[in-house]
């Protein structure tokens, strides 16, 4: 006991540094971890904003109807009718923000028909599917038919799927 | 030692106590509640998503979708959801032949033909949102977590790029976006989610493949489907405690 305290003064000066290590430490915590770090879990809970604050790029279905009854009334009774309207014509939010500047390109019905109705084995059995060259030849599918409303075809003759 | 050392060590000690506590009940009232958008609160949600394997037809629209909603990189390995391919030989669930032309964002092509007695399907994947993530298990940071109505999301102020996370992932559901040198997964359209519209996916889906669910939400239809449907998680096994639930999932998808 009595060599311990005679070495006091060394045991002072190791306290000393620990005391301000432990203070340099909580300085630099204070300094370097956000406020809202921890607040619901190991996270910021500031992240939660960042995500939510993304812009949109699709409008969104009841968005699209606000303007464009005509097409919503067009489909209605259809097979097309509860299909989004940007599956097809693409993202349009901005049209949506601004109908003026930025327009909807419409699209190519040779290419967009087929991504869902070319025939594929590993498409539902039940959903219709044709072999597009033997279907329509070189002719676009909006010459028959109406892309809104399928069911209603332009006058001629109703093929229908092949499977 | 006098006493008087003693006692003031003591009150000492107590005080950096009390102190800190203080600390920390004066930070979670400085912050207060994450919800700025005035009808969403995080705690009235759990969110889920239901895929519907015998529904999907393989256009491709989600995947499309999603980079244009998401702004993920055009070049393909990069997906926040794909649709795999699966061809199952002679209906033997062993030895499935699996594609995925670029994540399924040109649609597929037909490859095999038709009637040779196997079986074939599209299966869409995503981010499974587990509610116990080994992705959110491993990060040293603290940069992907489980918010508070039950989305994995990502940190990108935060996120080191360290990719622990990535080979956690039991479904490879993660990629780092080369621009930013940080993680970037399915965020399950937070942005949307929480407007009160649904997810790209299941905006642009025209078979309702993908639907939306709220499991907190007792008028939301997800309950009716997951009582009236035999339905299974991916990689059960994994004990992840995913709310991705798929229809007509094959013995065969991994």
């Amino acid at each position: 006991m009595g060599a311990l305290f005679g070495h006091r003064e060394h045991l002072v000066r190791v306290a000393a540094l620990f005391a301000a290590g432990l203070v340099v430490f909580l300085f630099l915590q204070a300094l370097l971890v956000p406020q809202d770090f921890g607040v619901y879990g190991h996270y910021r809970a500031g992240a939660l904003d960042d995500n939510r604050a993304r812009p949109l790029a699709h409008a969104g279905r009841s968005t699209c109807v606000e303007c464009h009854t005509d097409v919503q009334e067009a489909a209605k009774g259809g097979r097309h009718e509860k299909i989004g309207c940007e599956a097809c014509h693409g993202p349009l939010a901005r049209h949506a923000e601004d109908p003026s500047t930025t327009k909807a390109v419409r699209p190519d019905s040779r290419v967009l028909c087929r991504r869902c109705h070319a025939t594929n084995v590993a498409r539902p059995v039940r959903f219709p599917q044709i072999d597009p060259e033997e279907h329509a030849g070189k002719e676009a599918c909006v010459t028959c038919h109406t892309a809104h409303n399928p069911g209603a075809e332009k006058g001629g003759e109703n093929k229908g799927a092949t499977r | 030692m006098s006493p008087d050392r003693r006692d003031f060590l003591a009150r000492s000690g107590k005080l950096l106590i009390l102190t800190g506590a203080a600390q920390v009940a004066f930070d979670s009232l400085l912050s207060g509640e994450p919800e700025r958008a005035p009808n969403y609160r995080t705690s009235d949600h759990w969110w889920a998503m239901i895929i519907d394997v015998e529904k999907c037809i393989g256009c491709g629209n989600c995947v499309r979708a999603c980079k244009e909603e998401n702004d993920v990189p055009r070049e393909p390995f990069y997906f926040r959801t794909w649709v795999e391919r699966y061809h199952v030989p002679g209906g033997l669930s062993e030895q499935p032949q699996v594609d995925s032309p670029n994540g399924g964002y040109d649609g597929f092509e037909e490859k095999y033909p038709p009637g040779d007695g196997s079986k074939s399907f599209f299966v869409p994947k995503l981010c499974n949102q587990c509610s116990n993530s080994p992705c959110v298990q491993v990060c040293p940071v603290g940069a992907t977590f489980d918010s508070p109505d039950g989305v994995v999301l990502v940190d990108r102020k935060y996120c080191l790029g360290c990719r622990y996370c990535v080979h956690a992932c039991p479904y490879g559901c993660r990629f780092i976006d080369p621009r930013t040198r940080t993680v970037d997964k399915c965020s399950l359209c937070y942005h949307r989610i929480t407007r009160g519209l649904t997810t790209a996916c299941c905006e642009t889906c025209p078979t309702g493949a993908r639907q939306l669910g709220d499991l907190k939400n007792p008028r939301d239809p997800i309950h009716e489907y997951l009582r009236t449907h035999k339905v299974q998680v991916l990689k059960p096994q994994m004990a992840t405690g995913s709310k991705t639930y798929y229809n007509g999932l094959d013995g065969s998808v991994r």
